[in-house]
C-alpha cells in the first residue's frame, strides 16, 4: 500500500490533557463464550487508535459495547472520566459517540439530507424544515471538505461506497462525535479512495476527535494510526504505540504463534482439469474463461462486489451461467440447479455459514448427510460419518448433538462434512474460515490441501489476501464480473491490488474524462 | 505480553463411532422433549377424579374414537407446520367430504367405495394446488389455505343449497362409530382407533424414516441451507399440503360416521389442528416436532374438551379456552427457543 507513514505521537501529551475515553474492565460473556474478558482501552482527543485482532478475537463486541448494543457484565466506561451507561446505540450517538458500521446504515432511496438528520429532523411548525435541514448538511459537508462532490440531495443510492462512507462520517459529525469507531473502512476502497479517507481521518484528528481504527490491514494501521491494541480471544494482549510495532510483530500478538508453518505446502503437481470455464457469462458476470485442475487450490481475489461470490454460484447453478460453457471431468455439463451441481460431484462451502450452510436446529448427523440424501440417486437414509467426523477433526460430544451448540468452527466442519459425505470432486469454498478461531482456520487448510492431494480441486474465495496467497497454487483476480488477470501463488498484496482494484486503467481513464 | 489463554472448553474431542445407541436417538426423534405428555397423564387424572368410570376400558375407548379425526388431522397438518407452512383449508375439506358423500352414495352401499377413491383423489387435488400456488406464485400459505377455506366452503354451500341432502349409509358411517365387537376387557375396539395407529405410523415412518422427512425438517429449519444442499424445497412443501389433505379426507370419513351429515362437520378443526401440533411441541415456522407429540396435543386439546364438558361449561367456551390455549402453547415454545439460545 503507497501510504505515506506519518509521524506517530504516543499517547498522553499535555498533564492537563485526559482521555476521552476510558473502558475498564471490560467483560461479556454469551452463553458458552466469554467475548471479552477484562478488555482495558483508552482513547485520547485527537488520536487514531487501532484495534487489531483475529476475527472472534472480540474487536466488535468491545466496540458494540462502547456504543450501547452490548451492555458489559462487569466493567465501566468513561467519557471524559464520566461514568456511563448506554442501552442504546442512540443514546451513545447523542453523548457523541458514533461507529460507522462496514455495512452502512443509510436508506439507499432517502436523500444525503434525510439520512444524516434521519428521525431528528429539524422542524418548523410542525413540519419537516427541509431548507434548514439541507443547509445543516451542506456546513458538515463543507467541513469535511466534499460539498462539491456530494450535494445534500443526492440519493444515497447514487453515490459510490466511499460517497456512502463519507456520508457516514459526516452523520457521525451532526451528533458532535468526539469518539468515531470506524470498522474496516477500506474493506471497499481502491487505493486512490483510501488515500482520500486517510486525507479525512486526518482532518477529524485535528479537530481533536479521537478515532478507533477496527482494520485487518496492517499496512494501513501502521500508516494512520498512533497506537495499537491487539486483541486475541476476548482479551487485550498488548496497547503498543504503533512507530515502534511491524506488521509482523502485530500478526504474532493476534496470533500467538509464530507464522512459518501456518499453511501448508504447495502441491508439486497438479492434474488433468476437473473444471473449465469457456465465455461463461450471466447478468452479474461476463467472459469468464477458468480452468481448475485436480490437486489445485485456485484462489479467487478481489474486492466486494467484484463477482466472486456470483461466480461460485454461477458454477453451483444457483444462478447460472447464461452463456459460455463448461466442463466437468471433461464432460460437458449445463448446471441450472444445486441439486444437478451436487449431482455432478460439486460442493459449496458458502460464506455464510449459518444462513446457507446449515440448519442450525438439526443434529450434526441430519445436516452432515443433508445434501447425500436429498441429491445423490441414493434410497440410502444412513451412513456412517466416523470416517468424515476423524477427518475434519470435528469436536463434539456426539453427532446427535444440534449444530448450533457448535463453535463457528466446528460449524464449518460439520458443512465439510456434508461435501464430504457426498464425494464432492470440485469444492468451492466461499471465505472458508471467516469468523473462525486461529487454530480452526490452520485445520481447514491443512484439509483443504489433503483434499487437493487426493484429486480433488479447489475453488477458494476470500476477502483475506494473506489466506488467498498462502493456500492457492494460483491465484485468479476478479473485477467488474470479468477476470482481470491470473497470477501465481505466493504473488504480493501490491500486485493483486492493483489487479482487483485496475488503479492503472482508472488512471488512465480519469485523465480522459 | 502474553495473553492468558483460557482452558479450551471441555468438548470430547470426536473419536470413534458414532455415539448414542439408535434404539435411544430413535426414541428421542419419535417423542422428541414435549412436556406434552405430562399434561396428558394430568388431565386424564383429573377428569378421572371427576368421572371415575373414565378409564374403564370401553369408555376409554370411545373417547380415544372421539379424538380420532382430530389426531389424523393433526398427523397431517404437521408436515406442513414442519416444513414452515399453514394449512388452513382441512376444515372446509372434512366438511365438504361428508356432504359430499352423503349427496354422491346417497344411501347405496355399493357407491361407498367409489366415492371414498374419488375424495382421497379430490383431497390430493386440493393439497396439490395449496402447494403449487404456494411455491409456485409464491402467495404465503397463510393466504393461499385461507382462501381455499373460502372456496371449499362457498363451493360446499352452493352445491347444496343451503342444506345437505343425501344420506351416508351403513357401511360408510361404521368407520368413524363401529368397531370390533365383543372384545374381551374393552368392549368395542373402534375402527376409528384402528385408522388412527395405521395413520399415524404412516406418518412416523414417512417422517422419521425416509430420506423425504429429513428433507421436511431441513425445509422448515432453514429453506435457503436446505436448497444449496439440493433439496427440492417447492416439491418438499407441496407434498406436505398434499399429506395434510389427505388427513383432512380420512378425518372427514370418520367425522361423517360419527356425527352424520352436517353443514359444520369440519367447522373450526383447521385450528384445533395447528393447536394440536403447536400443543405437541412443534414451533410455527417449522424444522422442530414430531408426530407422536402432535397425536398426544390432539388427545390433549379432545380431553380439555372431555374436561369442559363434565365440569358443565357451555360449549362456546370451548372456543376460548382453545384461543388461550393456542396463544400460551407458542408463547411458551417461543419463551423456550429465547431460553435455549
Amino acid at each position: 500500500m503507497s501510504v505515506s507513514s506519518q509521524p506517530a505521537e504516543t499517547s498522553p501529551r499535555n498533564a492537563n490533557e485526559r482521555p476521552v475515553l476510558t473502558m475498564r474492565g471490560i467483560t461479556k460473556t454469551f452463553p458458552g463464550v466469554t467475548a471479552l474478558a477484562s478488555v482495558d482501552l483508552d482513547a485520547w482527543p485527537g488520536e487514531v487508535h487501532a484495534l487489531v485482532g483475529e476475527n472472534g478475537a472480540g474487536k466488535s463486541t468491545l466496540m458494540k459495547v462502547l456504543a450501547g448494543v452490548y451492555q458489559p457484565d462487569q466493567g465501566e466506561v468513561r467519557l471524559d472520566g464520566e461514568r456511563v451507561r448506554f442501552h442504546h446505540p442512540r443514546e451513545a450517538q447523542e453523548r457523541g459517540v458514533s461507529i460507522i458500521h462496514q455495512e452502512f446504515n443509510l436508506l439507499p432511496a432517502r436523500t444525503v439530507a434525510q439520512n444524516i438528520f434521519l428521525g431528528r429532523e429539524p422542524r418548523r411548525a410542525g413540519l419537516v424544515d427541509q431548507r434548514a435541514m439541507e443547509r445543516a448538511t451542506a456546513e458538515i459537508l463543507a467541513r469535511l471538505g466534499v460539498e462539491r462532490s456530494i450535494s445534500p440531495r443526492a440519493l444515497i443510492d447514487r453515490l459510490s461506497i466511499a460517497q456512502r462512507q463519507t456520508v457516514e462520517i459526516a452523520k457521525a459529525l451532526s451528533f458532535d462525535a468526539r469518539i468515531l469507531v470506524m470498522d474496516e473502512p477500506t474493506a471497499a476502497l481502491s487505493p486512490h479512495e483510501v488515500e482520500a479517507l486517510f486525507a479525512r481521518v486526518r482532518a477529524l484528528q485535528k479537530r481533536g476527535i479521537a478515532l478507533l481504527y477496527v482494520s485487518h490491514r496492517l499496512e494501513e494501521v501502521i500508516a494512520i494510526t498512533q497506537r495499537v491494541t491487539v486483541l486475541k480471544d476476548g482479551e487485550r494482549v498488548d496497547t503498543v504505540p504503533t512507530a515502534e510495532t511491524t506488521p509482523d510483530r502485530l500478526i504474532a500478538m493476534m496470533v500467538g504463534r509464530d507464522l512459518d508453518h501456518y499453511y501448508p505446502e504447495r502441491s508439486e503437481r497438479t492434474g488433468v482439469p476437473m473444471l473449465e470455464i469457456r465465455s461463461g457469462g450471466n447478468d452479474r458476470l461476463r467472459d469468464i474463461d477458468l480452468t481448475v485442475h485436480r490437486g489445485e487450490i485456485v484462489g479467487i481475489g478481489g474486492l466486494e462486489g467484484a463477482g466472486r461470490t456470483e461466480l461460485a454460484r454461477a458454477i453451483f447453478g444457483v444462478e447460472p451461467f447464461t452463456h459460455g460453457t463448461m466442463t466437468l471431468a471433461s464432460r460437458p455439463v449445463r448446471i441450472t440447479s444445486p441439486r444437478q451441481a451436487i449431482r455432478a460431484g460439486i460442493g459449496f462451502l458458502t460464506e455464510d455459514r449459518k444462513g446457507e450452510g446449515l440448519v442450525l436446529i438439526q443434529t450434526i448427523r441430519d445436516n452432515a448427510l443433508l445434501a447425500f440424501r436429498s441429491a445423490r440417486r441414493t434410497t440410502r437414509l444412513r451412513q456412517a460419518l466416523g470416517d468424515e467426523a476423524r477427518k475434519v477433526d470435528l469436536r463434539a460430544a456426539s453427532l446427535d448433538q444440534e449444530v448450533r451448540l457448535l463453535s463457528g468452527g466446528n460449524q464449518q466442519k460439520v458443512v465439510l462434512m456434508k461435501w464430504l459425505s457426498t464425494r464432492a470432486e470440485l469444492l468451492i469454498f466461499d471465505e472458508p474460515t471467516r469468523g473462525i478461531d486461529i487454530g480452526a482456520k490452520a485445520g481447514i487448510y491443512d484439509l483443504m490441501r489433503e483434499l487437493a492431494g487426493n484429486g480433488a480441486a479447489i475453488l477458494m474465495i476470500s476477502s483475506e489476501l494473506p489466506e488467498v496467497i498462502g493456500l492457492s497454487d494460483r491465484i485468479v483476480v476478479m473485477r467488474d464480473g470479468a477476470i482481470a488477470g491470473e497470477l501465481p501463488g505466493g504473488s504480493d498484496e501490491a500486485t493483486i491490488m492493483t489487479l482487483a482494484t485496475g488503479e492503472r486503467d482508472a488512471l488512465v481513464a480519469g485523465s480522459a474524462a | 505480553m502474553s495473553a492468558r489463554t483460557a482452558p479450551p472448553p471441555s468438548r470430547e474431542r470426536f473419536g470413534t463411532a458414532p455415539t448414542g445407541s439408535p434404539g435411544r436417538r430413535i426414541g428421542r426423534a419419535l417423542l422428541g422433549t414435549a412436556p406434552i405428555f405430562v399434561i396428558l397423564a394430568a388431565l386424564l387424572v383429573w377428569i378421572t377424579i371427576e368421572n371415575p368410570n373414565f378409564t374403564d376400558p370401553p369408555l376409554f375407548l370411545l373417547f380415544l374414537r372421539r379424538a380420532a379425526p382430530l389426531m389424523v388431522l393433526a398427523a397431517g397438518q404437521l408436515f406442513v407446520i414442519l416444513a414452515g407452512e399453514f394449512d388452513l383449508s382441512v376444515g372446509a375439506l372434512i366438511t365438504l367430504v361428508v356432504i359430499v358423500a352423503a349427496r354422491l352414495i346417497d344411501g347405496e352401499p355399493e357407491r361407498t367405495w367409489p366415492v371414498i377413491a374419488l375424495l382421497l383423489l379430490f383431497g390430493l387435488v386440493v393439497g396439490l394446488v395449496n402447494g403449487l400456488i404456494t411455491t409456485r406464485l409464491h402467495v404465503p400459505s397463510f393466504i393461499t389455505t385461507l382462501g381455499m377455506l373460502l372456496i371449499l366452503d362457498g363451493a360446499t354451500s352452493y352445491w347444496t343449497g343451503g342444506s345437505p341432502r343425501g344420506e351416508l349409509p351403513e357401511n360408510f358411517r361404521q368407520w368413524g362409530r363401529l368397531g370390533i365387537e365383543d372384545v374381551p376387557v374393552l368392549g368395542q375396539l373402534p375402527y376409528a382407533v384402528f385408522a388412527v395407529l395405521i395413520f399415524g405410523s404412516i406418518a412416523v415412518l414417512i417422517l422419521h424414516f425416509t430420506a423425504y422427512g429429513k428433507q421436511v425438517y431441513a425445509t422448515g429449519g432453514n429453506p435457503r441451507a436446505a436448497f444449496l444442499s439440493g433439496v427440492n424445497v417447492s416439491a418438499v412443501r407441496t407434498a406436505a399440503f398434499v399429506l395434510s389433505a389427505t388427513s383432512a379426507v380420512i378425518a372427514g370419513i370418520l367425522l361423517g360416521g360419527f356425527t352424520g351429515v352436517s353443514p359444520d362437520a369440519g367447522q373450526g378443526r383447521e385450528f384445533q389442528a395447528i393447536s394440536a401440533v403447536v400443543l405437541g411441541g412443534a414451533v410455527l415456522g417449522g424444522g422442530r416436532g414430531a408426530v407422536v407429540p402432535a397425536m398426544a396435543g390432539a388427545l390433549t386439546l379432545e380431553a380439555i374438551f372431555t374436561l369442559l364438558n363434565i365440569l358443565g361449561l357451555e360449549s362456546p367456551l370451548q372456543y376460548v379456552v382453545q384461543g388461550v390455549i393456542i396463544i400460551v402453547a407458542v408463547a411458551f415454545a417461543a419463551f423456550r427457543q429465547r431460553t435455549a439460545r
